[in-house]
């Protein structure tokens, strides 16, 4: 109690509970939730996971607690923002300021059986679907935020996928924050994958005003057996933003989870994804890259448990680091002694380009079954001189050198995005960050407004 | 074209090349050949710029003193060295790669960058040269490439950036005998009056498809013996042997 008191926002938080409280038509558990927050209070660096991250510097800045007003209507979402991916066509959905934003419906139920939209309103019109799952992932976490999250969150995005159901195009929601006070936001999403459906599922996370904002997300994903998800992050958020992104990963039998988390820009950003493989022949790929410079910080953190026998994680994390950024990579497997026939593979690969760089690279396993293969390996390094050489060597200038090694580096995970033209914006804007073109006006996949002139010396995009 | 002129060279202290003199013409293709360990990597290294090692001597190309030259200026300049060892740049395709190559050398040499038009054509017209498969262009710089397709893209490269003085660091070590034939055919097809190879091997064989003008034996950091062709294949005879006595 004294520990969470002494940050500002502290009492918005205890009156929104109270208020929370009395307020009909929202899921239970929150006082439950709220009580396990005040008890872990918010994380800190005496935390072995949370060693890297010191979040009291931005719990001292004066946050407003913005309770989500949810749904939204009428506003039209193109005066803020477009999407420029070209012949990117998606399912677009919007969370402003952690409120979702619609135009017709607040929920959208498909010919087909798919369920989308706002969270709050899948509450009221199908609760026994969405009790089924909401929370259910979450209940046994320990981290403060998360208990937070489920007292707070009174909005955010809800997707439901039936059995057998393939999703003919990739699902985009894209979560902007936009507002004249320091916002203290609590976002929760809940997608929902049937027996052997099939999703591609991108998260966008924007700034649009320049303010500091600090985002709580937790995110919860069932997938059902032989269910197949395709999920990517994009995260090019304000210098002085802070955001926290949990998301919670439920496998059944054979089902197959793709996760990659691109961040290229932010304050400091923590991304943390639980996979439980929960059933036999699961897959997980979980992927990250993140280029960071000046002063930003990174934090992610992958926690693996591998429950039952026969299950496959793989975890690919790598990432360029410029000026005074700092990293945290925290991958912690753990292998249930009934979980024989494991593999599990982890690797980190950080390049630094200067001295006042920093990495903290953690893999942390533990195994407690006999017949499993695992493997992990982290590397700091700087660029590779041959290969400067080698580049040099056929007239291409020290700048363009270096740009064409790191774009080299960070391919090995653009590359795994299997939507074409997702891949080929992604490795453009990867390109771009790297020269120092990228702005946060450019606002990841959006524009609000503010063009830039670019140009390219060496165009990536023809690959 | 090509002038060294008593050239040490030392790496941490040691000295691997001790006072080598070199003259190479335009139209003339010299072979460097000798056993393993003797500085003909190293040899190729300093002269294409490499950083790391103590010199002293003089390289001149074309009468300017190279040693003010960054290494990308040299291969602006129109030095071209093939590696032994090709680096792989996955995510960078090989046009890319190509074309950011081609035009930072004409933006050098004050000249316009090259039209995508005339681009695409010299890179028909020099595929046809180093019979390179199409498939080997989509793909990333020498990524994921087998021994003889990396030999075969330095080549292919080197017909691209049309330098005047090509050194082929053991281009043909891990090649089979095809292989070989093709990347040889290549250079030759390559040849021009204005133009100088040095061919770098510790083999003979490259230099059945690659005829050198004049034949250079580096043994113990010095060149020990100097001739023409007829040396190659007497050394193939003899064995490295036969320099190591006479010279130890």
């Amino acid at each position: 109690m004294t520990e969470l008191q002494k940050y500002p926002v502290a009492e918005s938080l205890i009156k929104a509970a109270e208020k929370i409280s009395e307020n009909d038509g929202l899921w239970d558990g929150r006082n439950k939730a709220f009580d396990a927050f005040l008890s872990a209070g918010f994380p800190h660096k005496k935390m072995e996971k949370w060693r890297s991250t010191d979040l009291s510097e931005y719990l001292n800045a004066k946050y407003t607690y913005i309770e989500n007003t949810d749904p939204v209507s009428n506003l039209n979402i193109n005066q803020v923002f477009h999407c420029s991916i070209e012949n990117f066509e998606t399912a677009l959905f919007t969370l402003l300021n952690g409120a979702y934003v619609y135009n017709t419906a607040p929920l959208t139920v498909m010919e087909n059986g798919v369920i989308a939209g706002s969270l709050r309103q899948a509450w009221h019109e199908f609760p026994q679907l969405v009790g089924q799952y909401l929370s259910k992932l979450t209940e046994n976490s320990v981290n403060g935020l998360v208990s937070l999250n489920s007292a707070l969150a009174t909005a955010g995005f809800f997707i439901y996928i039936p059995d057998n159901i393939v999703f003919d195009k990739p699902v985009q929601l894209v979560n902007l924050v936009n507002t004249e006070v320091n916002p203290f936001l609590q976002i929760r999403n809940l997608i929902v994958l049937g027996k052997n459906s099939k999703l591609q599922f991108l998260q966008c996370d924007d700034s649009i005003k320049d303010k500091n904002s600090f985002l709580n997300i937790v995110s919860e994903f069932h997938l059902a057996e032989g269910s197949h998800l395709d999920h990517y992050k994009l995260q090019n958020k304000d210098d002085s933003a802070v955001m926290t992104n949990t998301s919670f990963f439920g496998l059944q039998r054979d089902a197959k989870l793709s996760t990659n988390t691109i961040t290229f820009n932010g304050g400091n950003i923590r991304n943390e994804s639980i996979v439980n493989l929960n059933g036999e022949g699961a897959e997980a790929e979980i992927m990250g890259l993140y280029l960071v410079d000046r002063k930003q910080h990174v934090d992610n953190q992958v926690l693996v448990r591998h429950n039952v026998p026969n299950c496959t994680s793989h975890e690919l994390f790598k990432g360029i680091l410029d000026d005074e950024a700092s990293v945290a990579f925290n991958g912690h497997i753990i292998v249930k002694p009934d979980a024989q026939k494991t593999n599990a593979f982890q690797s980190n690969k950080n390049i630094l380009l200067t001295d006042t760089a920093q990495i903290s690279t953690k893999p942390f396993l533990e195994i407690y079954a006999d017949d499993v293969k695992c493997s992990h390996g982290a590397t700091v390094g700087q660029l590779d001189d041959n290969a400067m050489f080698y580049l040099k060597q056929r007239g291409i200038c020290e700048r363009n050198a270096k740009m064409l090694l790191m774009y080299a580096f960070a391919d090995e995970v653009v590359r795994k995005i299997t939507v074409e033209s997702l891949y080929h914006q992604t490795a453009e804007m990867v390109s771009r960050r790297l020269k120092g073109e990228l702005s946060v006006c450019d606002q990841c996949m959006l524009h609000c407004g503010s063009k830039h002139p670019i140009e390219f010396e060496i165009d990536v995009t023809r690959i | 074209m090509l002038h060294i002129k008593d050239l040490h060279v030392s790496i941490n202290g040691r000295e691997i090349l001790k006072g080598v003199n070199l003259d190479v013409k335009p139209g003339e293709v010299h072979a460097i050949m000798g056993p393993n360990g003797t500085g003909k990597s190293t040899l190729a290294n300093v002269i294409a710029g490499r950083e790391g090692y103590e010199i002293s001597g003089e390289i001149t190309f074309e009468g300017k003193n190279i040693f003010d030259l960054a290494v990308e200026d040299r291969a602006r300049a129109g030095i071209f060295l093939g590696f032994q060892y090709p680096v792989e740049i996955p995510g960078v395709s090989i046009m890319n790669f190509l074309k950011t190559a081609i035009n930072e050398k004409r933006k050098f040499l004050g000249q316009e960058p090259m039209s995508a038009g005339d681009f695409l054509k010299l890179v028909e017209e020099k595929k046809k040269v180093v019979e390179i498969p199409a498939d080997l262009m989509k793909r990333s710089v020498n990524d994921g490439f087998s021994g003889g397709e990396k030999k075969r893209n330095e080549i292919f490269q080197m017909a691209m950036l049309e330098p005047k003085l090509a050194i082929l660091d053991e281009t043909d070590s891990g090649l089979d005998i095809d292989a070989l034939r093709i990347v040889a055919t290549g250079v030759t097809r390559l040849k021009k009056p204005e133009n100088a190879t040095v061919v770098i091997t510790h083999y003979q064989r490259l230099l059945d498809f690659i005829v050198p003008d004049f034949v250079h034996i580096l043994y113990g950091g010095r060149i020990v013996k100097s001739g023409d062709k007829t040396l190659a294949m007497e050394l193939e005879k003899q064995g490295y042997d036969w320099i190591k006595k006479e010279f130890a």
